[in-house]
């Protein structure tokens, strides 16, 4: 087993028997299926958007080279500087360079999950740089030196006496309870940081090919602030944020909002199609795009799963799957957590080595169902458990299947198997649960079901007679 | 083997609809297992089984959405680009789970049934997402004399057992099944109702090690109860 | 080789196998149209209904505001506008305001008479920070989603609609659009090719679940957001 399984397993099965941590997630993601609910409902054919949406992804991806010229084209002919980096490595030394060359100190970021796949606070933080992020729940986790629990929602997993907590320890403010306050006290914190930072770096939900813009969604408004006030701001994107034309935003933004956080819209949706341009009061001097690969490019060589990369991180194949609603989002050990983070991982950093997100699955579909572009989920679990086997077998595994196979197809051994387990049955209760009980991994938690006493072939047979 | 009475409800059903019933008796599983397992070619020779002797049946009925949602949905994708790949598929548009067979395919949903219990009904994954079967065994409950359907909250949440999974990652299958049971209990029903018996496995499992006052039974014994 | 080059070949050489289209079996014709481009002009028919007339359209544009918790007047002429942003003054006793240049905002900035911060041309950050209204104009309101949309052209630049505590937009009836399908076609045949280097549709004032998921407002931007419609 990889170290990244080991820690899985390890954490998951921890998580899973705290009941509490348990009862936190289910009740807020139960207030999140209510909302979204509700919201889905106002739709006229929610179904339809859906697959229109697949079809536009579909396009931007299976076209992505093209898409990528003409939105670099547009957004460089406004002032642009775009980077493009093959991996993450890149990504950061470009940042380094830009802020090493506008000898920048301080470093204002809005939510970033490309930033935290390529470890960037890291490298910044590495580089003597003073680095704050101003979602607050991104702040929070970072006051907490700890990884986002969800790529959405990054602090679900804390209650409000925890922040309370770690606001008096790490600003010195007073205690509280009331989220209100909470919030304010990190409004004070950060709102001089918008002002006196050197450089705002954010990311992007979707790139526009059409009219050569980011846009950006968001609730609270440091996004806003973090791509107005400081003089040069850096966006940090995938390659497959791209969409062809900007109406297509009429259908993304709304359903990104209902899929995501069930709301009708999301607070800001804003556009950036280059820095301050001649006439502007505000805004940056300077914008650079760097444009990430980072592996994506072998996900979009895999025909079947491409269409993961028409994932728009909205986050709700997390909210609606019961693994990661019981293990929780610290446990994948991922960038993307949940069903998404279970496909592209091991295209991001290896099969063998994230094959076990693909088992850590009862694979009912629920994200499938769930997803706003119709990526086919939990199928691609699937596909990969059969590519991580034809890859690399496990020996016993395909002996005991094989075996397995022998037996299914010899039914008079099953006949026989049946009557053999019907005897096994009386002695089993003599090692149930305990080491030298075969079937230890059901009856740690469970009982067997009995073997009847007249199996269904039995019957049959008794009946011909 | 461990759930005879919902293969012999299945048969008395049909056979007083006036069907023919017939069981080839050398079938003994759809592969699944391995299939899911990422074995595929260790699946395909126990599925080739299962084609051949089910290929010239005109209608197949199968007691589990799960092992329904393997042949019609997956054999297909198992055996493309093999010679077996148009028989996959034309065994998979003539095959039905159970309740959808009797309400699509026959248009029934009386069976002259009586089950004088208030029951709740847990949707199996497979019956639900892969072969979209959410009314049929609801319309065929609402036929049974004497039974109150209650629905549960989380009646579309996975029971946790998911095959090999439930052995691979035991607590989480276990916490999955907590869940499901936590909001069966809320229904304070006498039943669990599921057309699925690998879910009735789970959830009986996990509430007799816990000593909870579940009962999980297979849709086709209610309807043939009376 | 540049990075850029690599990449794209990299994008080229992975394309060479089709992938199939989601949700469609007939491979030669989506579900929606010939095209992926025809597919996407049905999108309004898909998102939720909007009612033809004026006063619908209102209705929507009220329920939605007061969903999202913005304060949203439909008022009879520019006098009664100014008689309603000097009572909001008053009850929040504003010393200073923030405002763009613009029709309406000149003059119902004239009639609060208060020191104003114009963000016109280049201003200090500092000083719009220690304001306590932002008032501007906007491109249109949205019904289906009680939102404005605004612009670096239309509002007054970036910061002025986000970073005072009150935000408030002064906007005319005609300005009301259906849903967003018309809001994208309106920010094209406005801006055209030469588009502002910042467009935003702002739905409710700013806002944080990240606590328990409970809705805090005022998280970094706008606590409070007034639409003033003439």
């Amino acid at each position: 087993m990889s170290a990244a399984a080991e820690q899985f397993k390890h954490d998951a099965e921890r998580l899973t028997r705290d009941l509490r941590h348990r009862s936190l997630i289910q009740t807020a993601l139960k207030k999140y299926e209510a909302a979204r609910d509700a919201k889905k409902s106002r739709y006229r054919d929610w179904q339809s958007a859906r697959q229109t949406a697949a079809e536009i992804k579909w396009d931007a991806i299976n076209h992505l080279d093209k898409y990528l010229e003409e939105f670099v084209g547009k957004i460089e002919a406004r002032g642009t500087k775009v980077h493009w980096a093959s991996n993450g490595e890149q990504a950061r030394q470009i940042i380094l360079g830009i802020i090493g060359e506008k000898k920048a100190r301080s470093i204002i970021k809005s939510k970033v999950m490309t930033g935290e796949e390529i470890h960037l606070n890291e490298a910044l933080e590495k580089a003597g740089l003073i680095v704050v992020e101003s979602d607050f729940g991104e702040y929070i986790v970072q006051l907490r030196h700890e990884a986002p629990y969800h790529f959405v929602f990054p602090a679900m997993h804390l209650v409000r006496g925890e922040i309370s907590e770690l606001f008096q320890k790490e600003l010195g403010s007073k205690p509280t309870d009331e989220p209100e306050e909470l919030m304010m006290i990190a409004r004070q914190v950060l709102r001089g940081k918008y002002i006196t930072a050197d450089i705002g770096i954010s990311g992007a939900n979707f790139a526009i090919a059409e009219t050569g813009m980011i846009s950006i969604t968001e609730n609270e408004g440091n996004a806003r602030l973090t791509c107005a006030l400081p003089k040069v701001h850096i966006a940090l994107m995938g390659i497959e944020k791209v969409l062809p034309k900007l109406e297509d935003l009429a259908l993304f933004l709304p359903m990104l909002a209902t899929a995501g956080a069930g709301q009708a819209l999301t607070g800001y949706n804003s556009f950036y199609g280059g820095p301050r341009q001649p006439g502007e009061s505000d805004g940056p001097l300077e914008f650079h795009v760097v444009l990430l690969d980072n592996k994506r490019t072998h996900l979009l060589a895999d025909p079947e799963q491409r269409d993961a990369l028409h994932c728009i991180r909205c986050g709700a194949c997390l909210n609606v799957c019961p693994i990661y609603r019981n293990v929780g989002g610290h446990s994948y050990g991922t960038t993307y957590q949940g069903p998404i983070g279970s496909v592209i991982t091991p295209h991001l950093r290896g099969l063998q080595n994230w094959k076990h997100l693909s088992y850590a699955s009862s694979l009912c579909g629920a994200c499938t169902e769930a997803c706003p572009v119709k990526i086919d989920l939990h199928h691609h679990l699937l596909q990969s458990r059969r590519n991580a086997i034809a890859q690399r077998p496990i020996w016993w595994e395909r002996f005991a299947f094989k075996g397995f196979g022998f037996l299914m197809n010899r039914p008079a051994l099953v006949a026989i198997a049946s009557k053999l387990g019907r005897m096994a049955q009386i002695f089993h209760p003599l090692v149930k649960g305990t080491r030298f009980d075969p079937a230890r991994a059901w009856t740690r938690s469970r009982e067997l079901p009995v073997i009847a006493g007249q199996t269904f072939r039995e019957f049959w047979r008794s009946r011909r007679r | 083997m461990c759930y005879p009475r919902v293969g012999i409800s299945i048969v008395e059903i049909l056979e007083r609809l006036g069907h023919n019933v017939d069981y080839p008796e050398e079938l003994t599983c759809c592969g699944q297992p391995a299939f899911n397992s990422g074995y595929w070619d260790e699946a395909r020779p126990i599925a080739a089984r299962v084609l051949d002797r089910l290929k010239d049946a005109e209608a197949v009925v199968i007691a589990s959405g799960s092992c329904g949602a393997m042949i019609k949905k997956f054999y297909p994708e198992l055996f493309a680009k093999t010679a077996l790949s148009q028989i996959a598929k034309t065994l998979a548009a003539k095959c039905y789970e159970f309740s959808d067979f009797l309400v699509t395919r026959l248009g029934i949903t009386e069976l002259g049934a009586r089950f004088p219990h208030r029951v709740t009904f847990h949707d199996g994954c497979h019956g639900l997402r892969e072969l979209g079967n959410k009314k049929q065994p609801r319309e065929l409950l609402a036929k049974v004399r004497g039974l109150e359907l209650v629905e549960m909250s989380e009646a579309e949440t996975c029971c946790g057992f998911g095959g090999a999974f439930a052995a691979k990652f035991p607590m989480i299958s276990t916490a999955m099944g907590e869940v499901k049971c936590a909001s069966a209990l809320e229904t304070k029903t006498e039943f669990i109702v599921s057309n699925d018996a690998s879910c009735n496995m789970q959830i009986q499992g996990l509430a007799d090690r816990q000593h909870l006052p579940l009962r999980a039974i297979h849709l086709a014994e209610v309807l043939n109860s009376r | 080789m540049s990075e850029r080059e690599s990449i794209l070949g990299r994008i080229r050489e992975a394309l060479h196998v089709p992938a199939p289209v989601p949700g469609v079996h007939d491979h030669n014709r989506l579900a929606h149209g010939a095209s992926e481009a025809e597919a996407a002009k049905h999108i309004p028919e898909w998102l939720p209904a909007v009612g033809d007339s004026f006063e619908e359209r209102v209705e929507l544009f009220r329920a939605n505001a007061a969903e999202l918790k913005a304060d949203f007047r439909l008022l009879g002429d520019a006098r009664e506008l100014e008689a309603q942003l000097r009572a909001l003054a008053t009850a929040e006793s504003w010393k200073t305001i923030a405002s763009h240049s613009g029709e309406m905002t000149d003059r119902a900035c004239a009639a609060l008479a208060l020191p104003r911060l114009a963000t016109d041309q280049s201003y200090d950050a500092n000083e719009l920070e220690r304001c306590d209204a932002g008032i501007s104009e906007c491109d249109a309101l949205v019904a289906q989603t009680g939102s404005v949309l605004v612009s670096s052209r239309s509002a007054g630049g970036r910061a002025l609609s986000v970073l005072p505590p009150h935000h408030v937009v002064l906007a005319r009836r005609e300005q009301l659009l259906a849903d967003l399908p018309a809001a994208f076609a309106l920010l094209k045949s406005k801006y055209g090719s030469n588009y502002p280097s910042f467009i935003s549709f702002i739905t409710g004032p700013s806002r944080t679940g990240d606590i328990e998921r409970i809705l805090v407002l005022g998280a970094h931007g706008p606590r409070r957001l007034t639409i003033l419609c003439v």
